[in-house]
């Protein structure tokens, strides 16, 4: 057995869950607190993306000629800032009017704001495939590992690792973290002990476009190339990753889009890469026949 | 009640009716609370006393009549159909017959939970941890122990709620509740699944709350021998109409409520 094969495809599994990882959490959090599917994330990922374009291709035109990595950095950070205010806005048009109404209807909703804004991008901006500019250099401490890791991969699991951090932090220790958790487990009896609830929906969905905006970026300078339909496939695998872990809960999320990116590489890897999507759904197929809550999901028992 | 007109008023219900579809659960109830009273409504099983609650506490927008809330030191508010978390803010705290805690929290969460309304940290504070928001969390958690302790929970600080036993709950929600800082505490049968020591104890906790914490306490309770030793003064409810009210004692010998808990003479 090939055991650097082996690793290498360990890595590039390792990679590619990071990125549904970051867009996972995003559906995950809003479906633990409201319960719904929020079929528009997708497309904030792509979204956060195309900021991040058009801000490297501003501060090229305009001469600004300092590192990649520092360009990279200012268009992920405005990109961000575009991303929570999409996801703000979007919870706000789309979702709140129907807070109370039945649960079809703001699925169906969802459904509506994810074709919107795929086709909201594609008028306003190509739907071509665009270039996305190497940004990240190749740094020389990565030379010893370049045959498994790339630095722009690393760039990917550092941030992922970062982000995820962060994200425990705010979620464990913070006042709106505690909020969140405890939206999430009774929304009425938040309300009665004074916490405003609409606020914090508002900041999971910020939250969650963060994140997506977050992995817009780093996918974006990996494959080279985006467009207007990018959103919709990594939504698919992202939420698939979350069902997987058991969609509400946080840790399964990341677990699950592991097990996603890992099983795919591994299936194209020693199998056949044409069938890479088939070896994600089969995965989801198995998990729900054998687990329906997902890995970490628990059966869901009824409240009375 | 010539005594309680000169204390000041602090919640003033009239006419409260609510119904669901061509059901009348509450019929025109008024209710009056004043600084420093115990007031306990009673009423059988199905009589219309939860939704008294879940109207005045903002869960229920109700159908006619009018609920006011009368802070001290501050402009008189009416309160039907705001939302719960802004009359909370207003200062009125509740807890609830079927124990609502948050379960996937320790204890000393589910307390800091209840101080969220009373700090001012934004969402921006918080991520980029001024010295502020340091401050406040710190503060939050004296304050959220200071009421464990008195409430008897301080050394099971860090279990998880749902670890704890049912009477050990019910205190730790009536900590949560004093953590907003109210000047009205409604309880909904606090006593209820309580064994005849924890029912004690429960009855001393509530005199001590009273006394210490500076609210007006209102319950709805099913353990006779409580309400009479606790309350000040008792409303009696039954099909959704207001039957009587008064003191433990003109209730007690109130035909009305005789009637209401062991049926008709005739048929006795």
């Amino acid at each position: 057995m090939d055991f650097e094969y082996l690793f290498e495809l360990l890595c590039g599994g390792v990679v590619k869950g990071s990125i549904y990882a970051l867009i996972a959490l995003g559906y995950t959090m809003v479906y633990g607190i409201i319960q719904l599917i929020n079929f528009a994330h997708g497309e904030i990922y792509m979204v956060g993306a195309f900021v991040a374009l058009i801000i490297t291709g501003i501060l090229t035109l305009s001469g600004y000629s300092d590192s990649g990595l520092s360009v990279l950095v200012l268009a992920a950070v405005i990109a961000v800032i575009y991303a929570a205010a999409y996801g703000y806005t979007l919870e706000k048009i789309a979702y709140r009017p129907l807070r109370n109404a039945p649960r079809l209807s703001p699925l169906i909703s969802a459904i509506g704001a994810s074709i919107f804004l795929m086709n909201y991008v594609q008028l306003v901006q190509t739907p071509d495939f665009l270039p996305f500019p190497e940004l990240v250099p190749e740094f020389e401490f990565m030379e010893p590992l370049s045959r498994f890791v790339s630095s722009v991969d690393m760039v990917i699991l550092v941030v992922t690792a970062l982000t995820m951090v962060a994200l425990t932090v705010l979620i464990k220790y913070t006042k709106i973290g505690k909020a969140m958790r405890a939206t999430q487990q009774d929304m009425v009896m938040a309300r009665l002990v004074g916490i405003n609830v609409d606020r914090v929906i508002s900041a999971t969905f910020i939250i969650g476009s963060v994140l997506a905006a977050i992995a817009g970026v780093l996918i974006a300078s990996r494959t080279g190339q985006i467009n207007s339909a990018i959103g919709f496939m990594a939504g698919i695998k992202a939420f698939t990753a979350a069902v997987l872990g058991g969609i509400g809960n946080i840790p399964g999320a990341v677990l699950g889009a592991m097990v996603l990116g890992i099983a795919e590489t591994f299936g194209a890897g020693y199998i056949s890469s044409a069938y890479e999507d088939v070896f994600a759904f089969g995965l989801l197929v198995l998990i729900l026949i054998l687990r329906p809550a997902g890995l970490l999901g628990k059966a869901v028992k009824q409240k009375v | 009640m010539a005594a309680n007109d000169e204390r000041k008023k602090l919640l003033e219900v009239s006419g409260l009716t609510m119904d669901f579809g061509g059901l009348r659960a509450v019929d025109n109830v008024g209710l009056d609370i004043y600084e420093g009273e115990i007031v306990a409504l009673i009423g059988p099983n199905g009589a219309g006393k939860t939704t008294f609650f879940n109207c005045v506490t903002g869960i229920y927008e109700p159908t006619r009549g009018d609920v006011k809330m009368l802070p001290p030191g501050r402009p008189a508010r009416r309160i039907n159909g705001m939302k719960p978390n802004r009359i909370t803010e207003l200062g009125m705290a509740r807890t609830f017959q079927n124990i609502r805690l948050f379960p996937a929290m320790t204890v000393l969460e589910n307390v800091m939970i209840g101080r969220h309304c009373r700090t001012s940290t934004s969402i921006v504070d918080a991520i980029f941890g001024g010295r502020k928001a340091a401050a406040e969390e710190r503060e939050s958690i004296d304050k959220s122990y200071q009421l464990l302790k008195k409430v008897g929970l301080a050394e099971v600080a860090d279990e998880f709620s749902r670890n704890l036993s049912y009477g050990a709950q019910r205190r730790l929600e009536i900590a949560r509740a004093l953590a907003t800082d109210p000047f009205l505490l409604l309880l909904d049968e606090p006593a209820a699944g309580m064994n005849p020591q924890e029912t004690h104890e429960l009855d001393a906790l509530i005199t001590r709350i009273r006394a210490e914490e500076k609210v007006a306490i209102l319950l709805i309770e099913h353990d006779m021998k409580l309400v009479m030793n606790i309350s000040d003064r008792i409303y009696v409810m039954e099909y959704g109409k207001e039957i009587a009210q008064g003191t433990p004692q003109q209730i007690k010998e109130n035909p009305k409520v005789i009637e209401a808990y062991l049926g008709e003479e005739a048929h006795a």
